[in-house]
């Protein structure tokens, strides 16, 4: 839904989902301090009766996400011929090839480009824009509904649409600028090594702010009025108020936005593979697309090495998200 | 909060904005940027209207042109009597209400069952269930490649359904969850006091009130299937398979040139999820807010 890109769909790409949130509150509504007075409910229950309920939901994950998940592991070991039949155990020589692949340092400033830049714009305007979305005036409704537009369309149809708009000579961009007198030559946004990432930037901010500005919208709704009433009668500044009573109070959903933005934004797959289609090589791909260019779109086709580069992936992400979450001290802000 | 005072007069007066200053012209003001912000969201899905209402050959075209130079009315009849069209919208309509209706199935006890009761591995599976939401399909799609080789389930529409409903599975558990467990325990109390059972009780008393959130994580699911790209890309082979997303691409391919039936196909694609979105709107802010932002 994600599909801010991931949302994917989602986001960008994927689904759109303020699901994780923080990862000890689902144990806190019920937990803690009312475990006392819920004993009798809390304690009588079986695990097998609990696997009765949890059971459709179990074979679900681990069907089709666990299963694919050792299946990946399973193919970054193996040897697999062109066609994608199993020859072998390969041990850690797909991982030793893409750890030797020249792209590979490329790739990764790409995707660390990408994704900081993508996120931290995404952020900055949305939070401009659910500001203004939360003010009263005539029209909010349409305007909210405008903002949605971005979100509900697939990022692939988005991406299609945006390498059509960039077009070098059929582009609308290049059309209003000549006609603005902006540019007095056409600019190529997406052939031209220098302005392709900028470009495929603008697209992954634009995709990903909608869902972000939601999740702040709902963040400020959730500020009690009365507040900003106290503010006002203390004589604070709109900058001051807004400094000091409203980002404070907004922290939690700027930190659910930007977890599941880095998320969406590094799975981010359809911008990138869209708008660099006619680009040869590695050389503006991230981690995601050179993944997936390594198993069904290279001379190779190499389906082991694709894997390795998938779990390089799933770490990568893995210690992205720890790492955001331990410098801006998540566990201090649970407590 | 204290530091809010400081440097602040000590006898605060209560600002007011000065008459006929902003007070006079924000009727007018806000409107008109609100009318800047939509149109910054809207513009290239506008550029797609205008370019689905004129022929292939003057979309591509240099030096281009901002307003269609011929119109041609006759693309969305094009597109919606072609049959490999609506080849792929049923595609799309399958996998997506397919996936969706069995999340719900499937979310509803789960997401009932941990927020109600504390039992042995509660937190090892709420822990999987979010691990899950971190694993987009796109880093396992060679995985899930494999996965559906093995079972020779590639090019099928039941391995697209069970993608989907699996990867989607975790937003709506956690959504329903939030939900579920802000509802006061008393009020299941006093249904079971009328005899109501474990079922009955879920169904008859939980479940309408959980309504905004079961709203919200349907539509959220249906729409994450409906735009899903890249598994249905590596899964899906034959042609009349593919769902809207995969399948409109070969409008525009080396051998042929229909951008405008590519971008009239796209916005049917597009409405029916920006009415549901529309639809849910006040929810969606409401499901956010109690999904996640606590």
């Amino acid at each position: 839904m994600t599909q801010p890109i991931g949302a994917g769909a989602g986001a960008v790409g994927g689904p759109a989902a303020p699901a994780p949130a923080a990862p000890s509150s689902p144990a806190e509504p019920v937990g803690g301090r009312r475990r006392t007075a819920r004993r009798r409910h809390t304690s009588g229950v079986s695990g097998w009766i609990a696997l009765l309920w949890l059971a459709p939901a179990l074979a679900l994950v681990l069907g089709v996400v666990v299963w694919p998940a050792v299946e990946l592991v399973r193919a970054s070991l193996s040897r697999y011929s062109i066609t994608g039949l199993r020859k072998g155990d390969a041990g850690l020589d797909n991982f030793r090839n893409v750890l030797a692949n020249d792209s590979l340092t490329t790739v990764l400033t790409n995707t660390v480009v990408w994704v900081v830049a993508v996120v931290a714009l995404t952020i900055l305007i949305s939070l401009g824009v659910a500001q203004f979305l939360t003010k009263e005036f005539w029209g909010r409704r349409i305007v909210r509904w405008a903002v949605i537009v971005p979100w509900a369309a697939s990022l692939v149809i988005t991406a299609r649409l945006f390498s059509l708009i960039y077009s070098y000579y059929y582009g609308t961009l290049n059309a209003v600028l000549l006609k603005l007198h902006v540019i007095d030559t056409p600019i190529d946004f997406i052939g031209s090594d220098r302005l392709i990432m900028p470009s495929m930037i603008v697209v992954g901010v634009f995709v990903s702010i909608p869902f972000t500005a939601y999740v702040f919208v709902a963040g400020l709704n959730a500020i009690p009025g009365d507040v900003y009433e106290a503010a006002r009668i203390d004589g604070a500044s709109a900058w001051q108020t807004w400094r000091q009573i409203t980002l404070p109070l907004l922290r939690p959903a700027i930190l659910v936005a930007t977890v599941l933005n880095m998320i969406y934004v590094f799975n981010s797959f359809p911008i990138i593979y869209t708008l660099n289609e006619s680009n040869p090589g590695f050389g503006h791909d991230t981690t995601i697309t050179f993944m997936y260019k390594l198993a069904f779109k290279s001379a190779e086709k190499d389906v082991g090495q694709s894997a390795a580069a998938g779990l390089f992936n799933v770490c990568l992400i893995l210690v992205a998200v720890l790492v955001y979450l331990r410098v801006s001290s998540w566990r201090e802000e649970e407590s | 909060m204290s530091s809010t005072s400081t440097g602040l007069p000590a006898a605060p007066t209560v600002r007011r904005p000065r008459p006929g200053g902003w007070r006079g012209v924000r009727p007018w003001v806000m409107p008109i940027i609100g009318l800047v912000v939509a149109f910054a969201f809207l513009w290239p899905y506008l550029v797609m209207l205008l370019d689905a209402f004129r022929p292939s050959s003057d979309v591509v075209k240099t030096p281009p042109s901002l307003l269609p130079e011929q119109w041609k009315w006759t693309t969305f009849s094009e597109v919606l009597g072609d049959e490999r069209f609506l080849a792929w919208l049923k595609s799309s309509l399958v996998i997506s209400l397919s996936s969706t209706a069995i999340v719900v199935v499937v979310a509803i006890p789960a997401a009932y069952f941990t927020a109600r009761f504390r039992f042995r591995g509660r937190m090892a599976f709420l822990f999987l269930v979010l691990v899950t939401q971190m694993f987009a399909p796109t880093s396992l799609v060679v995985g899930i490649y494999r996965e559906f080789y093995a079972l020779t389930l590639v090019d099928t529409y039941q391995a697209l359904i069970l993608t989907n409903a699996a990867f989607n599975l975790a937003f709506a558990i956690w959504i329903l969850h939030g939900f579920f467990a802000s509802i006061p325990r008393e009020i299941e109390e006093a249904a079971e006091l009328d005899g109501a059972g474990r079922l009955g009780r879920l169904w008859r008393v939980m479940l309408p009130l959980t309504l905004p959130g079961l709203v919200t994580a349907t539509i959220f699911t249906f729409i994450a299937a409906w735009n899903e790209y890249v598994v249905a890309l590596t899964l899906m082979l034959s042609d009349d398979k593919k769902p809207l997303t995969v399948g409109i691409n070969s409008y525009v391919t080396g051998y042929e040139q229909n951008w405008d039936q590519l971008f009239a196909a796209s916005i049917v694609a597009i409405v029916p999820v920006v009415v549901l979105f529309a639809v849910i709107e006040k929810h969606l802010v409401g499901g956010l807010t109690s999904g996640a932002v606590k």
